[in-house]
């Protein structure tokens, strides 16, 4: 029977401690209550009927203290949890990108390559992985209780969460936010391979192309490349260089054009219009396109981002930026250095 | 009970019992007292139909695969038990019973402010628990007490509205107690009850009746969107008709944190009359426990974001909502340790009500200590919506408000009813709870940081021998609650006679007879002392 999960991420290691300080503490501060209730119970106990201790009504000096003191560990608390919480936030750049969607009642998982899993992801040992989730329907939450890492996976919009695999092995994958009947039948496994083999693994399978090539024959299907050329101006925005950039509107805001963007552009096309251009001249394609091909489509269209200024990007899509090649080779991302501990 | 004061009490003296007989006598009542006990007698069922659920839940989980009902079944087990635990029963439990019954009574008044109102509310109550008990026997609901969106308005396929409905109309029970309490303490202190006075039960009150006035009407608004989208696809909640799922954790917490303190903090000014009372001793440090009070009462308004920090909610909001979530443990801490002082050099006896503050005190430590882990941001997020979160609010709720709650009716048993319960069977009761409770919830926290989901109907195998102690402890748990049950039922009738104060305690409620007559007080009573003057000797001062 396990009483402590296994640790197997590099975050998982700082949490755990984190963790054995807070329970260290608690355990102090129980043992210094507890026996303080106990031993004036018995030392105190009534000795006659009819003894009268004298009043105590307070000390302003102890109530300061033990206002004061406990605050002042908890800020301790708050700041070691607020910096692992701050660094696990983003990814460090180069992170390799896989595509989650969440739906009642499992986890559909496709990879830049082109494989494609239900409930099992595969990630290689030592490499930063970061996971972009959506949700078909209600919320979901992505849990692995081995890495100690968990998002919510909310309908209607992207969220991301990244983690480094530290120990091969086969660990559970949970769905932690209630979402109907077989909520508990949400689960599945991560497999964390050795590079060589997550290698080997990938060439296996993905017959219908790379996520690219796949976004790419979608574009054409649904018609998008018919007004949206490439790289001369249609009816529509070019789609070259649009991924990453900041794109201004017609009511003179700019936005960059990340994968929110992307998607709401696609399913609500009236929401920010390009400045030069009209409303209602495309269609709406809620309903017609299924959230993975929504991220194939958004990866076709990252491919096609200008890679070669990453500093004209803003510093919150620097990771989402810089890797816009996402699906091309391995060799060609810049590996992190300091990016993990 | 050997500290009994005699008094001459008669058998004959009218009392608010026997001033009138009939159902009539009590359906149209507006006697606080005769409304408490209307209140206790269904926050009672509610209980014990709560109690049912969980005992199915507990033996679903005795196995990992899940057979014993099928998992739309189980999830309406959950859902049910957190509905009717939480706005059935901890909402009103205290405020509503012991409230009702005590705080017109320890502020020397007649009755509330409002005695119509309060009779009102018992029957908006009721309507509540009709809807919601409706929704149980039409076939459940299976949303989880917390109604999440676009779950509860666009995929369940169950009586959510009704439901809803019944937790909405419920809102307006505990609105207009609170009312009638704040305008109560406010207008009708007796002749020298100063609030530097008041007892701390009442502060406490006090103090629940501002964030009842203050949120319910939030998590009603809430709940009524959600009605209004699940029967009108007006786009709200759910994105794929333009709405925002994350808006409705907003507004649910919003209400649903202070309502945490509207359930625990009735509870912690039991435990200041019990500890005083049974060290008969004045309370160390008064105005930090009375203002704690209030500092919980506000501070819990802001700290509602800790529930959503893997949201994906800004991280400078997540930061503020951890560092308030801090702060507001504070108060929490500092009522603790003003309650240890308070048996510093008392004089300390172990009656069932105190056995009952021990045990408070000690499992609300544990609840409040890991209360913190929740708090500290990188740890919540492995945490949350695990075992681990079930473990720490059943420690608070269960380990400390119905440990409060069952202290305070023992306490005040002699008082409501005018008869003595067993104390031997008592005793054996509540070591029951206390060892019962902590066979059931410990366990959760190592599956918890294990990482069991909650609301999971089947689980991964390693996780079972954990949850077999933890039904275990359950069923030790439910024997625990049902024996004073019988007890006190039995007592009503067999119990010896009660004097007008059998504990020897202070308060205006002891200073009137067992059971106290129609208008509480033959006479006006004038307060002339502090609360828990429990000696007039020389006081003494340290630190
Ligand atoms: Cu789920
Ligand atoms: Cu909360």
């Amino acid at each position: 029977m396990p009483l402590f999960p296994e640790s197997a991420s590099t975050i998982a290691n700082s949490i755990d401690y984190l963790y054995f300080y807070l329970i260290a503490v608690s355990t102090i501060m129980t043992v210094l209550i507890f026996s303080a209730v106990f031993i004036f119970a018995i030392k105190y106990r009534r000795r006659s009927p009819d003894e009268i201790p004298a009043p105590i009504h307070g000390s302003l000096k102890l109530e300061i203290f033990w206002s004061v003191v406990p605050f002042i560990i908890m800020l301790s608390f708050f700041w070691w949890g607020a910096q692992i919480f701050f660094e696990s936030a983003s990814p460090p750049p180069g992170a390799m990108d896989i595509y989650v969607v969440g739906k009642q009642w499992m986890w559909k998982i496709q990879y830049p390559e082109g494989q494609r899993e239900i409930n099992e992801l595969h990630v290689p040992v030592g490499k930063p992985v970061r996971l972009t989730l959506a949700s078909e329907d209600v919320i979901h939450s992505f849990f692995i209780p081995a890495f100690r890492v968990k998002h919510d996976v909310v309908p209607g919009r992207y969220d991301t969460m990244w983690f480094t695999a530290t120990k091969p092995g086969r660990y559970h994958l949970f769905c932690a936010e209630y979402c109907g009947t077989e909520h508990s039948g949400m689960v599945g496994w991560v497999t964390v391979m050795s590079e060589p083999d997550y290698e080997n693994w990938l060439t296996g399978g993905g017959s219908e192309g790379t996520m690219v090539q796949q976004g790419e024959r979608l574009f054409q299907q649904l018609g998008c490349s018919t007004c949206h050329l490439l790289d001369q101006q249609g009816r529509c925005p070019i789609m070259r260089g649009v991924y990453g950039s900041h794109v201004q509107l017609q009511d003179g805001k700019t936005v960059l054009a990340d994968d929110a963007y992307i998607r709401e552009s696609i399913l609500n096309p009236n929401a920010k219009i390009v400045a030069g251009f009209k409303p209602d001249v495309m269609p709406t394609f809620q309903g017609q396109i299924s959230e993975e091909g929504l991220l194939q489509l958004i990866v076709y269209i990252k491919s096609l981002a200008i890679t070669s200024a990453p500093g004209t990007t803003a510093p919150g899509a620097a990771g989402a930026a810089t890797t816009g090649g996402g699906p091309r080779p391995p060799a060609k991302r810049t590996q992190p250095t300091g990016g993990k501990k | 009970m050997s500290t009994a004061i005699q008094d001459p009490q008669t058998v004959e003296r009218p009392n608010y019992l026997n001033a009138e007989y009939g159902w009539k006598s009590w359906l149209l009542t507006t006697d606080h007292k005769r409304i408490a006990i209307l209140y206790l007698i269904s926050i009672t069922l509610m209980f014990f139909v709560g109690g049912i659920f969980a005992v199915l839940i507990r033996l679903e989980l005795l196995t990992p695969q899940g057979d014993l009902v099928n998992s739309d079944t189980y999830n309406k087990f959950f859902s049910m038990h957190g509905i009717v635990m939480v706005f059935f029963f901890l909402v009103p439990s205290i405020p509503a019973t012991l409230g009702n019954f005590l705080v017109p009574m320890m502020i020397g008044a007649k009755d509330l402010a409002f005695p119509r109102i309060n009779l009102l509310s018992w029957y908006i109550y009721i309507v509540g628990a009709v809807f919601t008990l409706a929704a149980v026997v039409l076939g459940g609901v299976d949303t989880g007490w917390t109604f999440y969106t676009p779950f509860s308005s666009s995929y369940s396929n169950t009586f959510v509205i009704t439901a809803a409905s019944g937790v909405f109309v419920a809102g307006f029970s505990s609105i207009l107690t609170g009312l009638n309490f704040i305008v109560t303490i406010h207008k009708m202190r007796a002749p020298g009850m100063t609030w530097g006075r008041l007892p701390l039960f009442v502060w406490a009150n006090y103090a629940t009746a501002l964030i009842q006035v203050l949120g319910t009407p939030v998590v009603a608004i809430t709940l009524a969107l959600v009605g209004l989208e699940r029967a009108f696809r007006i786009g709200i909640f759910d994105p794929a008709i333009g709405g925002d799922p994350i808006l409705f954790q907003h507004m649910f917490w919003f209400y649903s944190h202070p309502a945490v303190y509207i359930m625990i903090l009735p509870g912690m000014g039991v435990i200041s009359e019990l500890v005083t009372c049974f060290s008969r001793k004045s309370v160390f440090g008064y105005s930090f426990i009375a203002g704690s009070s209030i500092g919980i009462a506000i501070i819990g308004f802001l700290v509602w974001g800790h529930h959503m920090f893997v949201t994906g909610m800004s991280m400078y909001a997540s930061l503020y909502f951890s560092l308030l979530s801090f702060l507001v443990a504070v108060p929490s801490a500092i009522k603790v340790f003003n309650w240890t002082a308070t048996m510093f050099r008392g004089s300390i006896v172990y009656d069932t009500p105190m056995l009952y503050a021990f045990g408070f005190i000690g499992l609300f430590t544990i609840g409040g200590l890991t209360g913190l882990f929740l708090a500290t941001l990188a740890v919540d997020v492995h945490v949350t919506d695990t075992y681990f979160v079930v473990a720490h609010f059943h420690y608070v709720m269960v380990g400390g408000m119905v440990m409060a709650y069952m202290g305070g009716l023992h306490f005040w048993w002699p008082k409501i009813s005018g008869r003595l319960y067993p104390e031997g069977w008592a005793k054996f009761a509540a070591l029951l709870v206390f060892a019962g409770f902590n066979l059931t919830f410990f366990p959760q926290f190592i599956l918890g940081y294990l990482g069991q989901p909650r609301r999971y109907h089947a689980y991964a195998p390693e996780f079972q021998v954990l949850n077999v102690m933890s039904t275990a402890g359950a069923s030790i748990l439910g024997l625990g609650y049902l024996i004073p049950l019988i007890y006190f039922l039995w007592s009503m009738r067999h119990g010896p006679k009660a004097t007008s104060n059998p504990w020897g305690a202070k308060g205006l409620e002891w200073e009137t007879t067992s059971p106290p007559p129609t208008f509480n007080f033959d006479k006006t009573p004038i307060v002339t002392e502090e609360a828990y003057a429990y000696s007039h000797k020389q006081e003494v001062e340290v630190g």
